[in-house]
């Protein structure tokens, strides 16, 4: 049996710190937002979430990409491991984001260009696991997880240029801004330390979950190699 | 019979000399295979065209098509049903490979990889196109729209270029799974969005008369996803047919 090793045991530690610092900042150490008020909160963990759900992507397409090179069945772990944790924090990302449009813009969805790639990102995620629990075969199953995945997030860059083409209202906190954009606010020092310190938290969660479940995606191989050689 | 005569006149086995002439005479083999098994059993052609009209049908009566609305919603209308009636066809043209063991006789001949997923593709291609030619002239005629746009058939072609480039690729790993009937367009229609968007916007510049720097902007996302598409397709074709 192999035992959880000593790094992945601190980085735990780390994160759980990581994530209890991160919320205390959200909520005492950010000041409020003039125009907003408290619902701005929501803006830290949002955007992190969100960052979390694209990282997974290109984890998940760079992981097929190695697959489909070495065949090499960590890679395929790798990817499945990755989709799984961005379906979670793409979910998170969109639901945040609603809390805060219902106040903000007065409803809780609108086809924005992030929301509409954000959704499709969410939904090439689901799709990605269909695919793969309709295959018995675990080399062909890895193979289509990696040709799958390498599609999806090409096209998702795509999507979102050919949405942008229509009018946004979602407001681009950092870098360039439209003029029609509705809800934007300029950061103050304790706003950006906060959301530089939540986007760091939030890739350690990343990280540590993306190593969990790795390691346990390895212990299910070896569980089914040891049933299979009891079997025979 | 007349097409396997000509299938062995048009293609004579005199081509290892030249790789290039080669590989387009395997993929015209593949593309002609398609044609013909099409022309005799006319199976998917009659169900893509029929479906076609039955959603028409749908929405004529889901959205009530008075005069007034036509126009904003007919690149819409058009558009889903063709990419509704895509999948239909996408799906049998890989099952009847799959099913009758097609697709194994094709991985042995000794031909490039990517000449199957080229002649697959541009025999989907070919169906897809002929639904449309049929379903636009038939649209035109039943909302009294004229429908006969050069941009506009640009924009279909297109679009449907796209459409094909990835469902051809989806459809071959979707008849491979357990569940594949119903996998195609889950897998398909997130991916496909931009072209459907794409598409649909174009359609409607051209229809609406809006001036060329308005459309502009949708042909160029069309033609960068076919661009793009067929290049990912060519490289990943090979992992998707392995065994």
């Amino acid at each position: 049996m192999e035992t959880k090793p000593r790094l992945l045991t601190v980085l735990d530690t780390v994160t759980v710190i990581m994530l209890l610092l991160a919320t205390a900042m959200v909520f005492f150490y950010a000041p409020m937002e003039a125009t907003m008020g408290q619902v701005q909160r929501v803006f830290y963990f949002h955007v992190a979430a969100g960052w979390v759900g694209m990282v997974s992507f290109l984890v998940a397409a760079i992981s097929g990409v190695a697959y489909l090179i070495t065949s090499d069945h960590k890679w395929d772990t790798a990817g499945l491991s990755a989709v799984e944790i961005g379906i979670a924090f793409a979910f998170i990302n969109i639901v945040t984001g609603s809390i805060w449009a219902r106040p903000i813009w007065n409803t809780w969805w609108t086809w924005d260009p992030r929301l509409t790639t954000a959704t499709v990102m969410e939904l090439i995620y689901l799709a990605y696991l269909m695919l793969r629990s309709g295959i018995e075969d675990p080399d062909r199953r890895a193979r289509f997880g990696a040709v799958y995945a390498i599609v999806g997030f090409v096209s998702v860059p795509l999507t979102f240029f050919s949405a942008r083409l229509f009018r946004t209202i979602h407001p681009v906190v950092i870098g360039s801004n439209d003029p029609g954009a509705e809800g934007t606010f300029d950061m103050t020092t304790r706003m950006l330390q906060t959301f530089l310190f939540s986007l760091l938290t939030f890739t350690f969660i990343f990280a540590d979950l993306l190593w969990h479940r790795i390691r346990i995606g390895r212990l299910a191989d070896r569980v089914e190699q040891l049933r299979l050689k009891t079997m025979q | 019979m007349k097409p396997e005569t000509q299938l062995a006149t048009s293609f004579p086995k005199t081509s290892a000399r030249r790789p290039g002439f080669a590989f387009f005479q395997s993929l015209g083999a593949v593309v002609w295979k398609d044609l013909a098994a099409e022309l005799r059993s006319r199976e998917l052609l009659s169900a893509m065209l029929v479906f076609a009209l039955l959603v028409i049908l749908i929405f004529n009566f889901a959205l009530d098509l008075e005069p007034r609305l036509r126009l904003p919603v007919t690149p819409g209308v058009l558009w889903v049903t063709f990419a509704f009636a895509g999948t239909l066809g996408l799906n049998r043209s890989m099952a009847i490979e799959k099913d009758r063991g097609c697709l194994d006789g094709l991985l042995l001949a000794p031909v490039d990889r990517s000449a199957i997923y080229f002649g697959k593709a541009i025999g989907n291609l070919i169906f897809m196109l002929l639904v449309e030619i049929i379903v636009l002239p038939i649209y035109s005629v039943l909302y009294n729209l004229n429908l006969f746009n050069p941009g506009l058939l640009l924009v279909t072609l297109l679009g449907s270029i796209g459409y094909v480039v990835v469902g051809t690729l989806l459809s071959t790993m979707a008849v491979q799974a357990r569940t594949r009937d119903i996998l195609l367009p889950i897998l398909l229609f997130p991916v496909v969005l931009p072209v459907i968007l794409g598409a649909v916007k174009g359609s409607a510049g051209f229809l609406n008369g809006l001036e060329m720097l308005e459309i502009w902007p949708w042909i160029n996302l069309l033609v960068a996803y076919d661009i793009i598409f067929l290049a990912i397709a060519f490289m990943v074709f090979d992992f998707v047919v392995e065994e």
